[in-house]
């Protein structure tokens, strides 16, 4: 990787990952889908094996060297991740699955102990199936109240509608930083201070930012936070919950068994301290270091760099989209106010259509609701193709797309 | 696969299928949908003295290749009995539509399927049955 220049020198980082050796029907992959997982680079895979290779062993219980490294190991994950977001400290950190579960946790353990009948959560409409099915699971559960925030038709939040939060019986405002659809960065830190001068908690869906941009939770100044580690280039199979000590510290266990206790009677249990009061059972200890391979990875390049490559790459994928006729961009269509996912419709070609034709052609984009049905009610679509850029992308592969959608207008005869 | 599949008779169908539509008098209205994708597809039915098909019509938003299928598949089924249907195989609506079940990825070939899915549904829900696994399985290319 060569860090004198400002700009990233993609191809270079794309020796880093090696999934892209790899040739499909002797063509290249062109990989426009970093919105659902990303790829991995060599260091995350490598951090992986060398733990099951040289101190696989349980962490937090064993006496013997190997169960030391591997705690150590785990442990510094953590202090990495915590760095990287800058929270006041790694305890405020709780591994997870991924960032649905971070935000079921949420639900289950805060939410059901503090939001009832007529009490309110906030939602918008943007946010992601695993933002919204868990408060409609409370909503049932504890017969509170669910409000949205409306999307305007330039796929950004209605900010005259904030005061919507802004009611004393609100007790959540939950909200996507980046939309994963249309890829609008929202204004978190102010709705995130609206929510608070009615003492409501915030929580605050990262899975679209914190790969892609700066993360400050302390700015932000939310309560929770979530997001996913296979979207960060880190392992499937492990998310991160950060949340604040003293809500932490109030808050019930989510999953009761091992290693969440400090001691056990027959008929008793002491919880452990946060953040493994929230870790029953043996966490994914390898997707975990390896997501802490991710966050080296990720800092050695800058987030700030990365920010910068994913506006310069946007910003001519939706100049290039442009000259496509034809094409319809849902969203804000201004790279400075979204991150690096456009969602778009060409001409009568049903997305799933047009996914298949540029599938042949080695590139891959997602097709469908993006796990955002009320979002595509509201754009009044049933589906949309969706492209999204990371750090191995650049404008050459935004070449290929727009390549491909001309070959996809002349098999679809327009 | 291959963009071969996108032939004219399917691109045709897809544009202007046939029998779309509704059919307020039906016996048999049925909805489905593929929760992958979200394509959904609502089918009426309209049966003779004999429990035969004497009109079909759907709506539905999906891909070129499951409108074009729901469109060739009412075009097939018109005068058939209820137990015609239920055992009707999905290689006569694959092959209709000119699709290979190896040339298309099995994802695509729910879309071809989704038409002949809901149609089933429907016959056997107003026989008072239900599908079998194995027969979902079929239908969603999971055999």
């Amino acid at each position: 990787m060569d860090l004198t220049h400002n700009t990233l020198d993609v191809e270079q980082i794309k020796l880093d990952f090696p999934i892209f050796s790899r040739s499909i029907l002797g063509k290249p992959i062109t990989y426009l889908d970093s919105a659902a997982t990303t790829q991995k680079p060599k260091t995350v895979i490598d951090a992986v094996n060398y733990f099951y290779e040289n101190f696989n062993a349980n962490v937090h219980r064993g006496i013997y060297k190997i169960s030391q490294e591997a705690t150590e190991a785990f442990e510094s994950a953590r202090s990495k991740i915590a760095k990287f977001i800058n929270a006041e400290s790694s305890s405020e950190i709780v591994f997870t699955k991924n960032a649905t579960e971070s935000i079921n946790l949420v639900t289950y353990s805060w939410g059901r102990k503090n939001v009832f009948e007529q009490d309110r959560v906030v939602l918008t409409e943007l946010e992601h199936h695993s933002n919204l099915v868990p408060w409609q699971f409370l909503s049932k559960e504890n017969k509170c109240e669910l409000d949205f925030i409306p999307v305007n038709k330039d796929g950004k939040l209605s900010e005259v509608h904030f005061d919507n939060i802004a009611k004393k019986n609100t007790k959540l405002l939950g909200v996507t930083q980046v939309s994963n659809v249309l890829g609008t960065i929202n204004p978190v830190k102010e709705m995130v201070k609206i929510a608070h001068e009615c003492d409501a908690v915030s929580l605050v869906d990262a899975a679209q930012s914190v790969p892609h941009m700066p993360v400050d939770v302390q700015d932000i100044g939310c309560d929770f936070l979530v997001f996913s580690g296979h979207k960060t280039l880190g392992p499937m199979g492990v998310g991160v919950l950060y949340g604040k000590k003293e809500l932490l510290e109030k808050m019930d266990p989510f999953i009761y068994g091992g290693d969440m206790i400090k001691s056990v009677s027959k008929t008793e249990s002491k919880w452990n301290d946060v953040p493994w009061k929230f870790e029953g059972g043996t966490s994914s200890v390898a997707d975990a270091i390896g997501l802490g391979a991710a966050i080296d990875y990720l800092n050695k390049i800058g987030l700030d760099r990365i920010r910068a490559h994913e506006i310069e790459v946007t910003d001519y994928a939706l100049k290039e989209l442009k000259d496509v006729e034809g094409v319809d961009v849902y969203g804000p269509k201004d790279p400075n106010e979204m991150g690096g996912v456009i969602s778009f419709n060409l001409a009568d070609i049903h997305p799933h259509d047009l996914a298949s034709i540029l599938d042949e052609e080695g590139i891959a984009i997602r097709a469908g609701h993006h796990c955002a049905m009320p979002l595509m009610e509201k754009l009044d679509v049933s589906a949309t193709a969706r492209v999204s850029f990371y750090i191995y992308n650049s404008k050459s592969d935004v070449d290929l797309l727009i390549k491909g959608l001309r070959k996809a207008k002349q098999v679809f005869k327009l | 696969m291959s963009s071969e599949i996108y032939r004219d008779k399917i691109l045709e169908s897809y544009r202007h299928p046939k029998n779309y539509g509704s059919i307020d008098d039906a016996q048999i209205k049925v909805k489905e949908s593929n929760p992958l994708c979200g394509d959904d597809m609502e089918m009426h039915l309209k049966l003779d003295a004999d429990n035969k098909v004497s009109d079909i019509k759907f709506t539905g938003r999906g891909c070129a290749i499951s409108i074009a299928s729901a469109s060739m598949l009412t075009e097939l089924v018109k005068g058939r009995s209820l137990e015609e249907l239920r055992s009707m195989d999905k290689q006569e609506l694959l092959q209709k539509l000119g699709i290979d079940s190896l040339q298309l990825n099995p994802v695509r070939i729910k879309c071809a399927l989704l038409s002949l899915k809901t149609l089933k549904v429907g016959v056997v829900s107003h026989l008072g049955q239900q599908l079998s696994a194995e027969e979902v399985n079929v239908l969603e290319n999971e055999e």
